[in-house]
């Protein structure tokens, strides 16, 4: 389309209208290409891995408070491995982990873990074990959805699926719990990481 | 791979005006053209935010065809404004692109010449 050149017809303010707009997209395309590569997925395979290892060192434990232990332990161990392979993947694209969509994500992604956080002691001061593997699925599920809200599609269908199984995992018998939880942090985080990293930059 | 069969320029035009969001390009006085076109300039800025960004990266990124992003990052490599490194990941053929030195200055130029245009009239920047 031959697009017309300028005319007296063109008010200054339509120019800066549509200079603003032009403006507002190149920010959304860049936002929208800053977050496309800010969830890592060869991280999602490393905490993947960590958590088998956890279900499996779990699945032994003695007592009920053992087998919570390893999985705070797990928690943790996570937790570093996501950090530090996001802050990693961001410095390899040249954008800073704590400023714009990277940030966001990590902020969209807190509440729901903090809340875990606090039912998982609410639940173990009541002596609830059993509901705590379909609760971290759920919790994990919804933080996955909202920081992936603006991410690739991928990484909310993620979210969905420990949505997903976390209800299942409610709806189950209590000695299901240590296998639904291998599934979910296990499994599905591996299988999901491999396509993001495959797909999206690492 | 079609985008390097010969094209009419009847088909030309037609992905030249497809834009990620389905908006027509608006004409600007002045402007660098060749980074103005929405697809073009939504490459350049997705390659502003990320040093590297393989074509099927930026194809997903930009919901747009292989033919569509092929003619516009050619458009963006015969200006200079863009690098083009045609590689391997294992046994997959990886094409990666990135900003030249030249582009990120052209970038440049294209913002500050937004800005001057939303300052001229009288409204206020506020969209960075």
């Amino acid at each position: 389309m031959h697009t017309p050149g300028p005319g007296p017809r063109i008010s200054p303010e339509a120019l800066g209208d549509r200079a603003a707009d032009n403006l507002r997209f190149i920010r959304d395309t860049m936002e929208r290409a800053s977050s496309f590569t800010a969830v890592p997925g060869w991280g999602g395979v490393g905490m993947g891995a960590s958590a088998l290892v956890a279900a499996a060192v779990s699945a032994l434990a003695r007592t009920p408070s053992e087998w919570l232990g390893i999985w705070l332990v797990e928690a943790f161990l996570a937790v570093a491995i996501g950090v530090r392979a996001m802050s990693v993947k961001a410095a390899r694209a040249g954008v800073p982990l704590f400023a714009g969509p990277a940030r966001r994500f990590l902020l969209t992604l807190s509440p729901p873990l903090i809340a875990g956080a606090v039912l998982t002691a609410a639940l173990e001061r009541s002596g609830r074990y059993d509901l705590l593997p379909g609760v971290w699925l759920l919790l994990y599920g919804t933080a996955i959805v909202t920081g992936g809200a603006f991410a690739p599609r991928v990484v909310p269908i993620m979210g969905i699926g420990f949505l997903l199984l976390g209800t299942i995992a409610l709806a189950s018998p209590p000695y299901w719990g240590t296998a639904f939880l291998a599934a979910g942090f296990g499994a599905l985080q591996i299988a999901f990481g491999i396509v993001i990293a495959r797909r999206y930059g690492g | 791979m079609a985008a390097q069969n010969p094209k009419s320029k009847a088909q030309r035009g037609a992905e030249a005006s497809r834009t990620p969001r389905g908006k027509a390009s608006i004409a600007l006085p002045d402007l660098d053209r060749v980074i103005h076109e929405r697809m073009r300039l939504a490459i350049v800025s997705a390659l502003a935010a990320n040093e590297v960004l393989s074509f099927n990266e930026l194809k997903e990124l930009l919901a747009t065809t292989d033919g569509n992003l092929s003619v516009h990052a050619r458009k963006l490599e015969e200006a200079g404004y863009v690098a083009c490194r045609k590689g391997f990941a294992g046994r997959v053929p990886r094409t990666e692109y990135r900003l030249t030195p030249e582009g990120r200055r052209a970038f440049q130029r294209y913002l500050d010449h937004l800005e001057a245009l939303v300052r001229a009239s009288g409204r206020a920047v506020r969209v960075r």
